[in-house]
């Protein structure tokens, strides 16, 4: 009789000796995604930050090197204090190691923020300011996919040297724009161009004719779209309409997702040039990622540019935990991702600045004529690499306190 | 170049020209509305739900049935219509007889429900949708570009606004509706069915905003959020108009529009803002509105 009960529980003491055992030696992560999942963003952000945040986890194959992940979201609804507020109830409650995602300038900047207060991690990659690694820069805080000025380097550079001298812009007229633009003016006067004229369009916009006829009237060769989302969708839907393109203006989207054109189809947004870092028609490995990610996608949609990085950073931060044993230190678990290069399928090999700017090769990429187009996300042509030392800005022109020492 | 306070007067023209092709939008929009509130006393707040819902018919009938634009004009407006009749006698039909106030939360609720649905279903990014063949192109006047299909908006707006306004205002059945809604109880004891009379006219309000979403499509993002970002305007462009006056409404939608554009040209930041000072500035002189009746 009592033979029958002690056996049991000295298997159940066993194994619980056992599953302690294997605690002690397990380091436990929890990643946060926190973007737009309802608002203007959430087709670049949303449930598809999650998607590829989980199969970067997938591929990592966290138990083999220790470590138990565990993935949590939430929607910021592009509020910096609606997004404050989630991180600091992350850190100080749920234990929370890393946040990514982050999209919306505002927002990233709050998160930012209270991330270096709590010494922990925040990946930024769907917001644009290039200020996260410039005045305010953390030592807790990394930019993955791209920035303002990036965009403005690529689009701005290759037009005009493809013989785009004259400029005219239409401005969202909110932070994010008018940075896009400044930064966009500098590129454009320094490879020998000139903006002849612009205008600030309040955000939002849905009618953008009247904008359209004054950048036909300047004469410039380049209409440039300082904008995002819906406001480039209609800019490029109605400059078609008043035949802005066929009069020989060319359209540069300077930031413009292929989610995006995909929304617009090629029959409109045809000949757009662009900048992106990812593309998920790149080469097999991407192609590899976007159909997996596509099958677990309402609408079996392909990933964005900063889905992308979601993958990418995930991966990136793992192996730095994996080597460090500890996610308690959110600096020096950045520092550990700096001294380390990135090389991942979907960037390719890369490298973290001090300032926290991630390094990658960007693609000037045309959209293809609907005739060229073989599918509903057959969208692009590579036009060319710009290389990750050209595109981004130099390491101390930034201002960021980090890089003085 | 002649000008006008620094502005070439040819510009000035094209952008008189497209605030009109605005205002019909407004017009149409507002003129919905308009009926809604004047013979049913109901703040229609679902109005720019229902408008999205427009061109997402339209969408639907070209991606799945292969219906193009021709006939997603007429039935777009159908479907939205039918809509609309469910939701008045589900819902709406029971809050004639309470405060204007349950009326605005109810639709203001039902717009949140349906964009939502849409935005799970579809995303933000919106859904492509191209202007039909026989209306692009456009043709060069002497001061712009004019897209022929604005040219037809302009036209098609006009026309329904035009034809809503004789109907009400000249038939029999428009004296009816709106003795209904001067005094129901007398105008049922003359053997008037006036609850299906009020149903139709929700239905046929609705359907106009649906009209509006087809005219959309073409031109704007085909995106669950294309209503809530119109209908704030399209309310102000009423309460300037006069809560319920029909003529109010067509004719300060097609107004708003020309003020709108000429704000683009000569201080662009401040469109979005000039329709609201205009109803602040005209709340303070006629509180009732410019073609308001004061009760």
């Amino acid at each position: 009789m009592f033979g029958r009960i002690a056996r049991p529980a000295t298997l159940a003491a066993l194994a619980g000796a056992l599953m302690m055992g294997t605690a002690a030696a397990q380091t436990n992560v929890k990643i946060g995604i926190l973007g737009d999942r309802s608002g203007a963003y959430s087709d670049i952000s949303g449930e598809g930050s999650v998607v590829a945040a989980k199969l970067a986890v997938e591929d990592f194959k966290p138990e083999q090197h220790g470590l138990k992940v565990e993935i949590v979201s939430a929607d910021h609804q592009n509020k910096p204090d609606v997004g404050a507020a989630i991180a600091r109830q992350w850190y100080d409650r749920d234990a929370v190691d890393m946040i990514t995602d982050g999209v919306t300038s505002s927002v990233a900047l709050a998160i930012s923020q209270v991330t270096k207060e709590k010494n922990k991690v925040f990946i930024d990659t769907g917001a644009g300011t290039a200020d996260l690694t410039g005045p305010q820069c953390t030592p807790n805080t990394i930019h993955w996919v791209y920035d303002t000025v990036a965009l403005a380097n690529g689009t701005g550079g290759a037009m005009v040297k493809r013989g785009g001298t004259t400029w005219f812009f239409l401005t969202a007229d909110y932070v994010f724009g008018q940075t896009l633009q400044r930064d966009t003016s500098a590129v454009i006067t320094k490879n020998g161009g000139k903006v002849v004229g612009s205008v600030k369009t309040p955000f939002p916009t849905s009618d953008f004719s009247s904008f359209l006829l004054q950048a036909q009237g300047s004469g410039a060769k380049v209409i440039g779209l300082a904008n995002a989302g819906t406001d480039t969708i209609n800019s490029i839907k109605q400059a078609g309409e008043f035949g802005i393109t066929e009069g020989g203006q060319a359209l540069a989207g300077l930031l413009v997702f292929s989610s995006d054109v995909h929304s617009l189809g090629t029959k409109v947004a045809q000949g757009l040039v662009l900048t992106e870092p990812f593309y998920w028609d790149l080469n097999d490995q991407t192609r590899a990622f976007s159909d997996r990610f596509a099958k677990q996608m309402k609408g079996g949609s392909k990933p964005t540019a900063n889905h992308a990085g979601v993958y990418s950073d995930v991966l990136h931060y793992l192996k730095a935990v994996a080597e460090l044993k500890s996610t308690a230190d959110g600096a020096a678990t950045v520092a550990k991702m700096k001294s380390m290069p990135t090389d991942d399928p979907l960037f390719g090999k890369g490298t973290i600045r001090a300032d926290g700017r991630k390094i990658h090769d960007m693609y000037l990429f045309e959209v293809k004529k609907p005739a060229e187009s073989k599918g509903e996300w057959d969208l692009y042509k590579k036009l060319e690499t710009i290389p990750g030392d050209q595109v981004f800005r130099p390491l101390n022109e930034g201002n960021c306190p980090l890089v003085k020492g | 170049m002649t000008t006008i306070f620094g502005v070439p007067t040819q510009a000035l023209f094209g952008q008189l020209l497209l605030g009109l092709i605005n205002g019909s939008f407004y017009a149409i929009l507002s003129l919905g509305l308009a009926i809604i509130f004047g013979l049913l006393n109901i703040i229609n707040f679902a109005h720019g739900a229902l408008y999205m819902m427009g061109a997402f018919v339209a969408w639907m009938l070209l991606t799945y049935v292969g219906l193009g634009y021709w006939w997603a004009l007429g039935l777009a407006p159908l479907v939205v219509g039918a809509f609309g009749i469910v939701l008045e006698q589900v819902l709406i039909a029971r809050l004639y007889k309470l405060d204007h106030l349950y009326g605005l939360l109810l639709t203001f609720g039902l717009a949140l429900i349906i964009q939502g649905l849409f935005r799970n279903q579809y995303g933000v990014s919106g859904l492509p949708y191209a202007i039909p063949a026989e209306l692009s192109g456009g043709q060069r006047l002497p001061f712009m570009f004019l897209p022929n299909y604005r040219a037809w908006v302009v036209v098609a707006s006009l026309t329904v606004c035009i034809a809503t306004w004789l109907v009400i205002e000249k038939t029999k059945l428009g004296a009816y509706l709106r003795a209904a809604t001067e005094n129901p109880t007398l105008v049922q004891a003359f053997g008037v069915n006036v609850p299906l009379f009020l149903t139709l006219t929700y239905g046929f309000g609705v359907a106009l905003a649906g009209f509006a979403g087809v005219l959309a499509a073409p031109i704007y993002s085909v995106n669950p959020n294309m209503g809530a970002d119109i209908i704030i305007v399209v309310f102000a462009v009423v309460v300037i108009g006069g809560m319920g006056s029909i003529i109010g409404s067509v004719i300060t939608g097609f107004a708003l529009g020309l003020v709108e554009g000429l704000t683009k040209v000569f201080y662009p930041e401040a469109s979005a803002t000039v329709i609201f000072v205009i109803m602040v500035l005209v709340l303070l002189v006629k509180p009732a509105g410019l073609f308001g009746r004061t009760a």
